[in-house]
């Protein structure tokens, strides 16, 4: 079992609003490790921390071993971290397959001259990359809207494109905010599914959400957040049976039974 | 020496007003619509130019004045009601080209009626200039200065003391929020079209009897005006007047000690320098986006 | 759950607009009837291409540039004075000029592509202008408000002037009429290596700096990196039709280079259709023949052009081509 991905005292500052405040944990590697907590208790700040749209006021963040401080948002993704957006970070001016194949964007090339030309072996580097990212599609459940322009696409079906997206930078790690936002309770099952699938590959998921039941039976690991303090880190069951986290947000009724936020 | 610098100081000031009230009329509208109004320069023409032709129509100054001021209060209504509204969620780029083509139409119109000459207005007071320090002052540009602080003080005033000022407030900051508690954003964005267009009107009239002024005086004007509000930081009132002084005086300087062959690209310079160490103008502020 | 077909997609499609392009450069010159006509079409074809690359820039990769005319004006006078003074043939000169104004395209580009918004425009607002003033101004360079002279185009010791005779095919044809073939064949070229670049990794890049820039970075792309990058290719794009542009006419004046020039260019690429390589030219067309046909009403052209300008904007927002094609799209359905 070795740590993938570990923050150290973490803390993020938005003049005098403490938005993260001194936070620590290690996500290991092939997990499912879920981030929950109340609307403004730092969930998607620390994600923006983690993955450099951010910089932390204190504290560190080390990927594999390697600190991410001083890396710009676009340097991660060749380190092998990807993540999904609360609010959809869908480009509607492509369609939906050319949104996913943005996400395989490191893996091609690049060069302006080549690009004009159109070189044969560009091309059929692209075709190959169409081919996967159709698959993808697939994967995650949206594959038939293949044909679609992200425009004309509903929320749920641009929710699961972003993770193809993701997914198809190749990530060992793959940071979620909030993917269960906005479905219902088919749509979440079969998202459930679909986490599961991408932890079977061996990519290591951190998941931010408010369904609990989605959180409850899906999660190796589970940490709450309030007021951007941690309240507890444990499994799903020591969670659920923590005091402090049923004082401070699940309330007296039993997870199961939690609508989603 | 010390005269010199006085006097440019001072005519520096004075086209600095000019282009503050500009740029006021630039962020007014940038500020309720988000619309960079590249036809902002015109009202100045209308102003100036509709002042010339009411009175080569017979009528007396003091009444030639507030009937140009109100022509060009009709047209901003108009450009908003006509070619701004309809356009309603356009790109941005888009709705620029439309005040572009705003710009080119009143242009047009102009030339049609009132023609292609070159006008003066006479000065507001007999005395045409004052000695003052070795420095020779146009009393126009006092006129200017008193009127200009005059407007911006009323302007001020409007915003924070009266029900319309703030709701147009209210509309600039977010529109939608404003009409759920019941401002008519439709109406009010008319109004700040049409103050936008009374201000530029106003620079136009009393800026008149120093420059010439002709159906294309609008597209220099304007064009420095929406610099100085940019300087200033678009959609700071304060920044528009600041910027616009700063222009005034950069000008005048480069005029007077450097050349006067690049007086022309000195307010160019001047915001790309701004823009170099202050990305959102001087009083700018930062936008940040929410993920 | 849809099968995937490696051809859904394919760059096979470019190949409908292309031929559809080549059609009707190939028959345009039967609807001209003089030079003044093959003029027109060789200026349309011209702007088009600066149009194109533009478009690269503003409807693509959403940036928008006020100031381009500097760098068509760039290529035709370093065009004009690397042939004039220093004797150098006019495709060397061509390149070479291409290759300076990409590096001065580089070089202001890295600062202020980092504004945003409507700082973007002003600052290369700013740029276009200054550009304007000193080529005004340095008269001892550039000839000043007067202009400079240009040598004709030459390929390989051979002349292509307008005032020559040549032969096509076996058929006898004017200077200007060969300007036109030259003309309408970079514009062709234009297009085709616009298209490939759109359908490329380096294009899906760009347009997601206009979709989504935080989407782009989180796929990898430097976004700094990358605008810098398709502002330096639409400034190529605009040199190269500057230089061909100043061997056509043989005389090149600071014009070019003016304010309203760039605000022609950028009201081209909203017209005709951001995002639409073909709706560019035929914004192009239109709007170098409106005055045309407005000439006959004089006084009132102005009024008439700003009326026309508004109109359209104001009831085809995306421009002419992309609501055309989606009001076809739509009956189709």
């Amino acid at each position: 079992m070795s740590t993938l991905l570990s923050v150290k005292n973490l803390s993020k500052e938005f003049g005098g609003v403490h938005a993260v405040e001194d936070l620590s944990f290690e996500v290991e590697k092939g997990r499912i490790h879920s981030i929950i907590g109340p609307n403004g208790a730092g969930k998607t700040t620390l994600f923006n921390l983690i993955t450099g749209l951010y910089q932390p006021s204190a504290g560190s963040v080390h990927l594999n071993g390697r600190s991410l401080a001083d890396h710009k948002p676009h340097e991660l993704a060749p380190l092998g971290m990807c993540r999904t957006f609360q609010n959809l970070q869908i480009c509607m001016n492509m369609n939906a397959l050319e949104n996913v194949m943005l996400g395989r964007h490191r893996h091609l090339g690049q060069g302006t001259l080549a690009s004009l030309l159109k070189l044969p072996a560009l091309r059929r580097a692209d075709r190959d990359c169409r081919q996967q990212c159709a698959e993808l599609m697939a994967f995650v459940g949206c594959g038939q809207y293949l044909n679609h322009h992200a425009s004309a696409m509903p929320y749920g079906a641009l929710k699961r494109l972003e993770i193809a997206r993701a997914l198809a930078s190749e990530p060992d790690i793959l940071l979620l905010d909030e993917p269960a936002a906005g479905l219902n309770r088919t749509e979440t099952d079969a998202l459930r599914e679909v986490i599961r699938k991408i932890a079977d590959k061996g990519i290591t998921v951190v998941l931010v959400e408010h369904d609990m039941k989605l959180v409850m039976s899906i999660s190796d690991q589970v940490l709450v957040l309030c007021y951007g303090r941690q309240l507890a880190d444990g499994s799903p069951d020591q969670i659920r049976a923590n005091p402090d986290v049923i004082d401070a947000y699940l309330g007296s009724r039993k997870p199961e039974e939690e609508a989603t936020a | 020496m010390f005269s010199e610098f006085f006097q440019f100081s001072f005519s520096g000031i004075t086209l600095g007003a000019i282009y503050a009230l500009v740029a006021l009329g630039f962020t007014l509208i940038y500020n309720a619509s988000h619309v960079i109004n590249f036809a902002q320069g015109e009202f100045l023409m209308i102003g100036g130019m509709g002042t010339v032709v009411l009175m080569d129509a017979g009528a007396p100054i003091y009444l030639a004045i507030p009937g140009a001021i109100v022509m060009a209060g009709i047209a901003g209504v108009l450009l908003h009601k006509l070619a701004i509204a309809p356009a309603k969620n356009a790109d941005v780029v888009t709705l620029i080209i439309i005040t572009i083509g705003a710009s080119i139409f009143l242009r047009g119109l102009a030339q049609i009626f009132w023609g292609k000459d070159y006008h003066v207005l006479p000065a507001f007071s007999d005395t045409e200039s004052l000695s003052v320090g070795g420095a020779v002052l146009l009393t126009q540009s006092l006129w200017i200065l008193g009127i200009a602080a005059l407007l911006v003080t009323a302007l001020g005033l409007f915003f924070t003391r009266t029900a319309l000022g703030k709701a147009l407030l209210a509309t600039s900051m977010n529109k939608d929020a404003a009409s759920l508690v019941g401002i008519k954003t439709g109406a009010i964005l008319t109004l700040a079209f049409g103050i936008a267009a009374l201000l530029g009107a106003v620079a136009g009239v009393i800026v008149a009897p120093i420059t010439f002024t002709a159906y294309d005086i609008g597209i220099m004007l304007g064009l420095k005006g929406f610099i100085a509000a940019a300087i200033g930081g678009l959609g700071s009132s304060t920044g528009a007047i600041l910027g616009g002084l700063l222009l005034g005086l950069a000008e005048a300087y480069t005029a007077g000690y450097i050349s006067s062959d690049y007086k022309d690209a000195v307010p160019f310079v001047l915001i790309l320098a701004i823009l170099f160490f202050l990305p959102n103008g001087l009083l700018g502020s930062r936008a940040v986006e929410r993920v | 759950m849809a099968t995937v077909n490696a051809r859904t997609f394919d760059t096979q499609s470019k190949a409908p607009g292309l031929i559809g392009l080549f059609v009707v450069l190939a028959l345009a010159p039967l609807l001209a009837a003089n030079a003044f006509h093959y003029d027109l079409m060789i200026k349309i074809c011209l702007t088009a291409m600066v149009a194109v690359g533009l478009n690269l820039l503003v409807g693509y990769a959403g940036q928008v540039s006020l100031g381009h005319a500097a760098f068509y004006a760039g290529g035709a006078y370093a065009s004009a004075l690397l042939t004039q003074n220093y004797q150098l043939a006019p495709l060397p000169a061509m390149l070479l000029a291409a290759v300076g104004v990409g590096a001065m395209a580089w070089l202001v580009g890295r600062p202020i592509l980092h504004l945003k918004g409507h700082y973007l425009s002003m600052a290369t607002l700013g740029l276009g202008v200054i550009a304007a003033i000193v080529i005004n101004n340095e008269d001892q360079i550039t000839g000043g408000p007067d202009g400079l002279a240009v040598a004709p185009l030459s390929v390989f010791g051979h002349e292509l002037s307008v005032f020559g005779s040549y032969e096509w095919f076996g058929v006898a044809i004017t200077g200007t009429q060969l300007w036109y073939l030259i003309a309408a064949g970079g514009l062709f070229l234009a297009v085709w290596l616009a298209l490939n670049l759109i359908d490329s990794p380096l294009g899906r890049a760009l347009r997601a700096l206009h979709g989504s820039e935080i989407a782009a970075q989180v796929a990898g792309v430097d976004t700094a990196k990358y605008k810098l990058r398709v502002f330096v290719i639409s400034a190529v794009y605009a040199s190269v039709a500057g230089s061909l542009y100043a061997h056509y006419s043989g005389f090149i004046t600071p014009d070019a280079a003016s304010f309203g020039h760039s605000i022609e260019l950028i009201t081209i690429v909203v017209l005709g259709g951001m995002a639409s390589t073909y709706g560019v030219i035929l914004g192009a067309a239109i709007l170098m023949l409106i005055p045309q046909f407005l000439t006959g009403f004089q006084e009132l052209e102005m009024v008439l052009f700003g009326a026309i300008l508004m109109a359209v904007m104001i009831f085809m927002p995306r421009g002419l081509v992309p609501t055309i094609a989606r009001r076809f799209q739509k009956e189709a359905a």
